[in-house]
């Protein structure tokens, strides 16, 4: 049995029928006129061959070539793209299974941030009455590391909510280089969490060794494409409309191996996207769209999301502003658009523009998390740990988050109006209104022990003071302290033995492992 | 067999079912005899009413009381078998009364004049029951006159006044004036409640206690009747 995620009954639309055609059709026009910038050989080729009109705009150290795509091999690139998506698992029941038509939510992790931000709960005396202690959480960033990426693995494996698991953190340890990075963080990763794990690649000459990690840990090639534990990440746009060379590549390959892969697109409203929500989506749209195009004439069926991350800047540092009413408006827009193609979305939400958990943060996310999740992406990434807009990883957030994510959730539920409610109910109603005390009260406990009654907040202190933080950080060390399914010595000896630039530190069957 | 009903009374107040068809919070007793049955058949097989009452009712509400401080019991649970000794005792009322035994205490509650709001008071009546109070529960907007009445013929030990609206809290004070000028003042506790008032208010109008709920309230009642014994 796959994992349920959350079906949202009548999901919320904010564009008309007619707005995502128009989208669609200005999406189009735009791969048509002007067509994208490709500084990607291999895709200029593909796309050569396949009927798009290529010209070489330079052939200098920097070659690059403008591809316009006509509206047939886009349509017979959706006409090919898969419309339900199989996300495997180390542990079968963690399966994912994604149906472009169908608004089931999965709750997943995410992004790859350079910052790791711990938290401690110094104490501070009160000047004016000195036996007055109050203990203030206090947070330090600082760069992340491999055993950050082992936690936060292990923490989201006992999340609840949590469906799948996006690398949090990027590992920048001293013996992190850029040729062992993608195995160590693809092994750190599978051997503390069971549930589905995808990532970008740093270096595609380690796609084959992150696969065969993937392929031992399986039993092979076949169950591999049964049962894809590993699926990737690729950017291959850069806004506006250019393919760029790396990531580009990586999506071939990935495609060539028939992997599950989110084609994603990430612009900015205001600076490489037009400000107008009509222009960002018909751009976010077109490029998307080049991408699960080039997938398709790579390798025909495979399994691709498509990734939508727009986002609006900020009007005073023209950064990104994840925390912007419009970045969510723009998410919700992106999912109507792939449902309109019946492709899966990975979607964003709760992501905060500020740089530590507290009140901007709750705010913030928990308005997104809400908002687009009431769209029905079939993926919603980002949706733990992430502040200041992506850069900041925090493991007490994403322990935060989690309770958010239930209260969605239950809101979610269908309602529970069947002629067995009615019967039942009218039934009470006359026995109650007979009694003296005229009280319902009894009748709560049925539904209370049986999780038809959502939860109180779980880090409620006691009496008036606010305990959330620390309540939250003793929650997220007694997740830490419950144990994880590790990969078998078998295995782990397996792939040790055979996948170059593992950290021995990582065996954790080795002496000097960690656990 | 009288241990075996007692045995059976007693956890099924713990579970809090009333009658048979209740379910309780272990799975499959519905159907099963509950509280009032229960009683009923204790009754008839001449089990003492001290047993039923000490060994069974309140042996039962001790553990209820006990679940709810560990939190593994919410309100409505402990107000599930507050009912249902409530129920129990009105079973057994005349067979008290028969046999000149006396309740822990006798109450009248009330929500007062211009008030209709009720939920706290009904809470406070049922868990009142369930501690072993006898309760005369007369209901919402109940004029002065009224409670006069009542204090001045039934005699009740304490008189429960509720108010949620800061407008018909001063009903509270005119009651305790009007007691005095009757000369009942010094013959029943006056205990409020409610949204609207507070410790200082019940020192104000000359109350003998403000309870914050309904669980305060037992306790207030209970240390007011070991002071008198």
């Amino acid at each position: 049995m796959p994992r349920e995620g959350i079906l949202v009954q009548n999901p919320y639309k904010r564009l008309t029928d007619e707005q995502v055609s128009r989208i669609h059709q200005a999406s189009i026009e735009i791969l048509s006129d002007p067509g994208l910038i490709s500084f990607n050989r291999q895709a200029a080729d593909i796309f050569n061959a396949n009927g798009a009109k290529v010209e070489v705009i330079s052939s200098g150290e920097s070659p690059c070539w403008l591809i316009k795509i006509p509206e047939k091999l886009v349509l017979q690139a959706l006409d090919s793209t898969p419309k339900t998506v199989k996300l495997g698992a180390r542990n079968p029941e963690n399966t994912l299974i994604m149906n472009g038509e169908e608004p089931r939510v999965y709750f997943v992790s995410g992004s790859e941030t350079n910052i790791w931000l711990d938290v401690d709960f110094p104490t501070y005396v009160k000047k004016s009455e000195r036996s007055t202690e109050i203990q203030v959480p206090e947070f330090h960033p600082r760069r992340g590391t491999v055993d950050d990426l082992c936690k936060s693995a292990h923490v989201c494996e006992h999340l609840e909510t949590l469906d799948g698991y996006i690398r949090t953190v990027n590992i920048q340890d001293k013996d992190i280089t850029e040729d062992n990075k993608d195995v160590n963080k693809f092994f750190a990763s599978l051997n503390n969490t069971t549930k589905h794990f995808m990532s970008g690649l740093t270096n595609l000459k380690q796609l084959d060794n992150v696969v065969n990690m993937a392929k031992l840990i399986v039993g092979g090639e076949k169950e591999l494409k049964e049962n894809p534990i590993i699926s990737f990440i690729t950017c291959l746009v850069k806004s506006p409309l250019q393919f760029i060379e790396d990531t580009t590549d990586i999506l071939i390959e990935v495609c060539r191996r028939g992997l599950p892969v989110v084609v994603s697109s990430s612009p900015q409203a205001g600076t490489t996207a037009p400000i107008k929500e009509a222009g960002i989506l018909a751009q976010i749209n077109a490029e998307v769209l080049a991408g699960i195009t080039l997938s398709q004439l790579v390798n025909k069926g495979t399994p691709v999301l498509y990734g939508s991350v727009p986002v609006r800047a900020r009007m005073d540092t023209l950064s990104d502003s994840y925390g912007s009413v419009e970045t969510s408006q723009y998410n919700i827009d992106c999912t109507q658009i792939a449902r309109f193609y019946k492709i899966p979305n990975y979607s964003t939400a709760g992501v905060c523009d500020t740089k530590t958990p507290g009140q901007q943060a709750s705010i913030e996310r928990l308005f997104s998390d809400i908002a687009v999740t009431l769209s029905g992406p079939q993926y919603l990434h980002c949706a733990y740990g992430l502040l200041d807009c992506n850069a900041v990883f925090c493991l007490l957030q994403a322990v935060l988050d989690d309770a958010h994510f239930k209260m969605i959730k239950f809101f979610l539920n269908s309602p529970g109006i069947s002629e067995g409610d009615i019967n039942e109910v009218l039934k009470q109603i006359r026995e109650v209104v007979e009694t003296p005390q005229k009280m319902y009260v009894r009748h709560i406990r049925p539904l209370m022990r049986s999780g038809e009654l959502s939860a109180p907040y779980p880090f409620e202190g006691e009496g008036e003071g606010d305990n959330v933080f620390a309540l939250a950080y003793e929650r997220m060390n007694q997740l830490l302290a419950q144990p994880v399914e590790h990969i078998d010595p078998a295995t782990t000896a397996k792939i040790f033995q055979e996948i170059p630039g593992l950290l021995p530190r990582l065996n954790v069957y080795e002496k000097g492992g960690k656990q | 067999m009288s241990e075996e009903i007692i045995a059976s009374l007693k956890e099924n107040v713990i579970q809090g079912r009333k009658t048979a068809e209740d379910e309780g919070i272990e799975e499959g007793m519905v159907g099963t005899p509950a509280v009032v049955e229960l009683t009923q058949q204790a009754l008839e097989k001449k089990v003492s009413l001290e047993a039923i009452i000490t060994q069974a009712l309140t042996a039962g509400m001790h553990v209820v009381g006990e679940k709810f401080t560990a939190k593994e019991y919410f309100i409505p649970d402990m107000l599930a078998s507050a009912e249902a000794v409530g129920a129990a005792m009105d079973i057994l009322k005349p067979h008290l009364e028969a046999s000149h035994i006396e309740t822990k205490g006798r109450v009248a509650i009330a929500t007062v004049k211009g008030d209709i709001h009720d939920i706290g008071k009904n809470i406070v009546t049922t868990l009142l029951k369930g501690a072993g109070y006898e309760v005369n529960d007369l209901g919402v907007d109940v004029p002065t006159e009224k409670i006069l009445e009542v204090v001045r013929k039934e005699k009740p030990d304490f008189l429960g006044l509720s108010a949620l609206l800061t407008t018909t809290m001063v009903a509270m004070g005119e009651i305790t004036e009007a007691l005095k000028e009757e000369g009942l003042r010094d013959k029943v506790k006056v205990l409020i409640g409610g949204a609207a008032v507070s410790d200082e208010y019940a020192q104000e109008i000359g109350a003998d206690a403000y309870c914050i709920d309904g669980f305060h309230a037992i306790k207030t009642l209970d240390a007011f009747q070991e002071v008198k014994v």
